[in-house]
């Protein structure tokens, strides 16, 4: 069968964000209260669209390497260390066994995680361990995950973080804006968080599961992208529900809203929840069907996970040998 | 490709359904299929090729059913039928519960021969058709397990003759059989001659199961089969799905058979969307709407009404999301869309949307990639399409949506109800107000609320107007599949005697009773009058002789009286109880006429009157507790069964009993909110018109209840033809029953006769849920709901 008019060949992107970033346009309140979702629409496309695109054999093997170029990989633990931190950064040089790639033609690429991702008290030690891999760190700020400290310290923190060498900052909203409708508040937030970064890039952490309605996702969306965010984000992994398919819609559509408006496109970043190399397929379809191409590289998406990578590995161990393979066969992260 | 290539174009890669069990089980069957007749296959026999749409390939020869075979399935049927009535309730549940067991069992095999021989993708077989399909027997093993309790005073039908589509083949047949079965009926099934196979496999699945010999009989073969299914004498009824065209010929080819007849027929259904809806979701609604089943479905969303304001970006997100569509082969699980049935339909697609781009529409069509061989067509949208365009009037029954603009909520409502159609309506906004208000005024026997397409065993499936009638599912469905037993009893009606006539009636002014239409007595057009003769041959007055031109009057105005139907069911009450209360103050003189009309002893006509005015009390009773339900189906949200009038109603009231007849035909129609225009009995047409003041006396609107006298069957064969008239009520002769079901085709009213038979009027099955279910039908409106 030829293949669907629309495809295009997209250069693999190194690791990071190297897409054009959001300005931000000044606040439009109309446009923001104009925002419908219909949550029963949205489960139902997010219920379906999982049948609709099967991805298996070669496609699948690359997809989910992909996915792994995709990875924010994560540790937000109150008992991280340094050598913890670094041992990760080992794994995201080279999160996928030498042999696995070559088996699968892959030998010439180089696949790294897209960021690593930590607190900002390990940012330095990060940098140090990922110092010539160009993976970017990202550092969670303003007064991660519940987002409740003065203004001024979440504006300290970030940079903070930026002077030791963070790229990529994921910022949380404060969901008190969002529950009461202050939009402007949570613009002028935004504006303070883009403007402290600087040079950093700006991840979006709506929570999702504390703003319950998918109405107030998709309208925190909006005002956080019209105040500058360059990617948007489902959760900080704290909440009781993260990130979720019918969320994943109503977030991407949002996107795409706002790149009709402005041109800009923003990135999306599910996170929490998402652990299962099966799982990962179906968000990546979801991005391709309701955002297209670009969307499937790291510069537009990341997936903010930790034990996603370990299912990533059996999965492609098992398209390589054929036999079902387990955790201790792929180094820890 | 390779994971390198891949991993560069994050293309999908196809993904193929395994197909090697149901090759399996074709080269089993030698790729050739008997009938399935009493309990066992016949030999295989010359007859057609089914094919995979896909590919063009044969995928089987099945036989072609002939008068003998059809026959020998009738009568396999009929030898069944006592015994599996017979069963007990449970007995019969068991068996059905055993075929949703079954269905589900072999729930991968069905899904593989359904995608194969339909052509439409595995994920719509395997996610859609067969788990609908297991769903309709597991709910109907429960009305089999219900029905002595449910329906105590219904029988079943008997043997029911069923012809079925090729758009959804085991889902249709599910839809047939399962309520045919579970209610005590046996079966000849007909499966479209495209699409044989699930059927076949099903039978053979259906005998595993251990249903009776004779109970499913399943005859393949084209149109011809059909016909004689039809027309055979010893099936009780008939239960089609498919075009409005052939749905007509049906009703013609029935007609005074005493067949019980449902149409499951086609549709131009609306889909609204208003400048509050969640637009994408709206798009990924047409999606499903018109992209679902390669927009063969008879109740497709494939007239868009966009509101004006919305249009212009509703219709650019809707053409990109129309390009990510992806067509292929039915086994492969990443496509949207497979291929049309066959060729000649593909064909009929396409020259459609030739003619409309012709006429002046706007052809979007989706750049998608699609195998060489195969029917395929793409996903297509026609915008600005005029509305005098053909594709924006008649059912296409392809992958291709109309879309045209509005600009209020009431221009909507009139555009969405400028159709002969009436199965389906889907409705977009965020405005619960809004939306239930459309949803209460648009006609059709399917609302669905911010989702479409959506189905259950347990909420009824059928439309209005050409759509077709009956329903399919829950316990509305169900009483297509029952008969009242108390009518089957009735002897046949021996003709009126009236006296010869005399002289005229002494003592009394010259009395020449008009016809009474729009609230007005009205001069016959014809100024023709016919007399009435007395029991002793007295000449007891005049009445108008109606003709054609006072049908029509009489229906312009019962059109006219449209606020009826919105009136509150307490109004309605409160009329019909005023129009007791008058009727009863005036009991003596009905009494009078009676006797001196009709010959009955005092006794006896005083019994008449006073059975009306209680008759009248009834239908003043119901009209506030005829009520609908809240279904119950898988989904967070509510389904409401609404019961409608059907509009426009003419009836021929029964010659015998002329006060109680008239009051026990009319009253029903009116409680729930029908417009009347009655042909008194022939007869005896006095009471009817004495009536009219015991109307104007009790509030009843203008062109509520308009009477017209004279020749019943040359009136009632008029109101036949009349396509304004919704439903047809008509009592008397054999001849006459033929001749409004044949005639009432032009627009598929709803029909109720006694063929001939003469029904005891006085008799308590003559009042009550019976007649109020006949002067409705039932609407289903989806809502799904959740913030």
């Amino acid at each position: 069968m030829p293949e669907p008019a629309m495809t295009q060949s997209v250069a693999p992107a190194a690791a990071g964000h190297n897409a054009e970033r959001n300005a931000g346009i000044p606040l439009d309140l109309a446009l923001v209260n104009a925002v419908q979702v219909n949550r029963s629409a949205s489960d139902r496309r997010a219920a379906t669209l999982p049948g609709r695109r099967a991805v298996k054999g070669d496609a699948q093997s690359a997809w989910l390497v992909k996915a792994v170029t995709c990875i924010d990989l994560t540790t937000l633990n109150g008992d991280d260390t340094e050598g913890r931190v670094r041992r990760l950064c080992a794994k995201a040089r080279q999160p996928i066994r030498h042999d696995l790639l070559e088996a699968l033609g892959l030998g010439e690429r180089r696949i790294t995680t897209g960021a690593v991702c930590v607190y900002h008290r390990f940012v330095e030690a990060a940098v140090d361990a990922l110092k010539g891999t160009g993976i970017p760190v990202a550092a969670v700020s303003t007064g991660f995950p519940a987002g409740l400290v003065p203004h001024e310290v979440k504006l300290s923190e970030i940079e903070a973080s930026v002077r030791d060498g963070a790229q990529e900052i994921d910022i949380v909203i404060t969901r008190e804006h969002v529950l009461t409708g202050n939009w402007q508040a949570l613009y002028d937030e935004m504006r303070d968080f883009r403007a402290a970064c600087g040079e950093a890039h700006v991840k979006a952490i709506l929570a999702t599961g504390d703003l319950k309605t998918l109405r107030n996702v998709a309208r925190a969306s909006l005002v956080c992208m019209m105040a500058g965010a360059d990617f948007i984000k489902t959760s900080t992994g704290k909440e009781g529900v993260n990130a979720t398919l019918p969320v994943t819609l109503t977030m991407v559509r949002a996107i795409r809203q706002y790149q009709a408006m402005t041109g800009a496109k923003v990135g999306y970043k599910p996170a929490g929840g998402i652990s299962k190399a099966k799982d990962v397929l179906t968000y990546f379809a979801l991005m391709k069907e309701e955002l297209g191409r670009d969307w499937l590289e790291p510069d537009l998406f990341r997936i903010g996970a930790s034990s996603l990578l370990a299912d990533i590995e059996r999965q492609l161990e098992h398209r390589v040998t054929g036999a079902y393979s387990a955790l201790n066969r792929h180094p820890i992260g | 490709m390779t994971v390198a290539t891949y991993f560069d174009t994050m293309d999908y890669a196809p993904s193929t359904e395994d197909d090697s069990v149901a090759r399996k089980w074709l080269a089993d069957h030698g790729g050739r299929f008997g009938h399935f007749i009493g309990g066992r296959f016949t030999d295989p026999a010359k007859g057609l090729e089914t094919r995979e749409p896909a590919s063009g390939k044969v995928l089987a020869e099945i036989a072609q059913g002939t008068d003998e075979v059809v026959n020998k399935a009738v009568a396999a049927a009929r030898k069944a039928q006592k015994g599996w009535a017979g069963l007990s309730g449970h007995e019969r549940a068991v068996k059905l519960y055993a075929l949703a067991r079954i269905i589900q069992r072999n729930a991968r095999l069905l899904a593989v021969v359904e995608a194969l021989d339909n052509g439409k993708p595995i994920r719509e077989t395997r996610d859609i058709d067969i788990p609908l399909a297991a769903r309709h027997f597991y709910h109907h093993a429960g009305w089999a397990q219900l029905k002595e309790s449910q329906f105590p005073d219904h029988d079943p039908v008997g043997v029911i003759g069923q012809i079925i589509p090729w758009n959804f083949p085991l889902l249709m047949l599910a839809w047939k059989v399962a309520p045919a079965l579970a209610l005590g009926n046996t079966v000849v099934l007909k499966p479209a001659e495209a699409t044989p196979l699930t059927a076949l496999l099903f039978a053979e699945l259906a005998e595993a199961a251990g249903l009776p010999a004779g109970v499913l009989n399943v005859v393949t073969g084209d149109g011809s089969t059909g016909e004689t299914i039809v027309s055979h004498e010893d099936v009780d009824k008939i239960a089609f799905t498919g075009s409005t065209e052939v749905g007509r010929k049906i009703r013609e080819a029935t007609a005074g058979t005493g067949k019980s007849l449902t149409l499951e027929l086609g549709g131009k259904s609306p889909f609204i969307v208003f400048d509050d809806a969640d637009l994408d979701a709206a798009v990924e609604g047409v999606v499903d709407a018109i992209w679902f089943n390669q927009g063969e479905v008879c109740c497709a969303g494939s007239r868009l009404l966009v509101h004006e304001g919305v249009a212009e970006d509703f219709h650019a997100r809707l053409a990109a999301r129309m390009m990510t569509l992806r067509l292929g082969a039915s086994l492969d699980k990443t496509i949207d869309m497979g291929a049309i049935i066959d060729a000649d339909q593909r064909a009929r697609i396409a020259a459609m949307v030739d003619r409309a781009v012709a006429d002046g529409a706007e052809l979007v069509q989706a750049q998608v990639a699609a195998p060489k061989d195969g029917t395929f067509y793409p996903p297509t949208l026609l915008c600005n399409v005029p509305a005098t365009s053909e594709a924006a009037t008649e059912e296409i029954f392809g992958p291709v949506a109309v879309s045209m603009t509005f600009r209020t909520p009431g221009e909507a409502l009139q555009l969405a109800n400028h159709s002969r159609y009436g199965l389906a309506a889907s409705i977009w906004s965020e405005n619960v107000n809004q939306s239930l208000e459309i949803a209460a005024g648009v006609q059709a026997g399917i609302v669905w609320v911010n989702c479409t397409n959506v189905m259950d065993a347990g909420v009824g499936f059928g439309g209005v107007k050409e759509s077709g009638f009956g329903r399919e599912g829950g316990r509305e469905g169900c009483y297509d599949y029952l008969k009242p037993r108390a009518f089957a009893k009735a002897p046949e009606r021996k003709p009126a005697q009236t006296a010869k006539a005399k002289m005229f009636a002494v003592a009394a002014v010259d009395r020449t009773a008009k016809l009474f239409i729009g609230g007005k007595q009205a001069r016959p057009d014809g100024n023709y009058t016919r007399p009435v003769v007395g029991a002793g041959g007295e000449i007891l007055g005049e009445v108008g002789e109606g003709n054609r031109k006072d049908i029509r009057n009489a229906v312009e105005a019962a059109r006219g009286a449209a606020s009826w139907g919105s009136k509150t069911q307490h109004n309605r009450a409160q009329i019909l109880y005023y129009l007791g209360e008058n009727l009863s103050a005036r009991a003596a003189e009905f009494a009078d006429r009676l006797r001196a009309m009709t010959g009955v002893k005092a006794e006896k006509a005083k019994a008449e009157v006073s059975a009306s005015v209680s008759r009248l009390f009834s239908y003043g009773a119901w009209a506030d507790k005829f009520e609908g339900a809240v279904h119950m189906p898988p989904m967070r949200g509510l389904a409401l069964a609404v019961p409608e009038p059907l509009g426009v109603v003419g009836v021929v009231c029964p010659p015998e009993m002329p006060l109680l007849g008239f009051v026990s035909t009319v009253a029903p129609l009116i409680a729930v909110g029908n417009r009347i225009v009655a042909v008194p009995s022939e007869p005896y047409p006095l009471a009817a018109t004495d009536f009219y003041q015991v109307v104007e006396t009790s509030d009843v609107p203008a062109g509520v209840l308009n009477i017209v006298t004279g020749e019943a069957a040359a009136l009632g064969k008029e109101l036949a033809k009349h396509n304004d008239v919704d439903g047809l009520w008509a009592f008397g002769t054999l001849e006459l029953a033929e001749a409004v079901e044949r005639l009432s085709s032009g627009n598929l009213k709803r029909t109720f006769t006694d063929y001939g038979r003469a029904w005891d009027w006085s008799a308590p099955a003559c009042e009550g849920e019976e007649f109020l279910r006949r002067a409705t039908q039932v609407k289903n409106i989806w809502v799904p709901y959740g913030e």
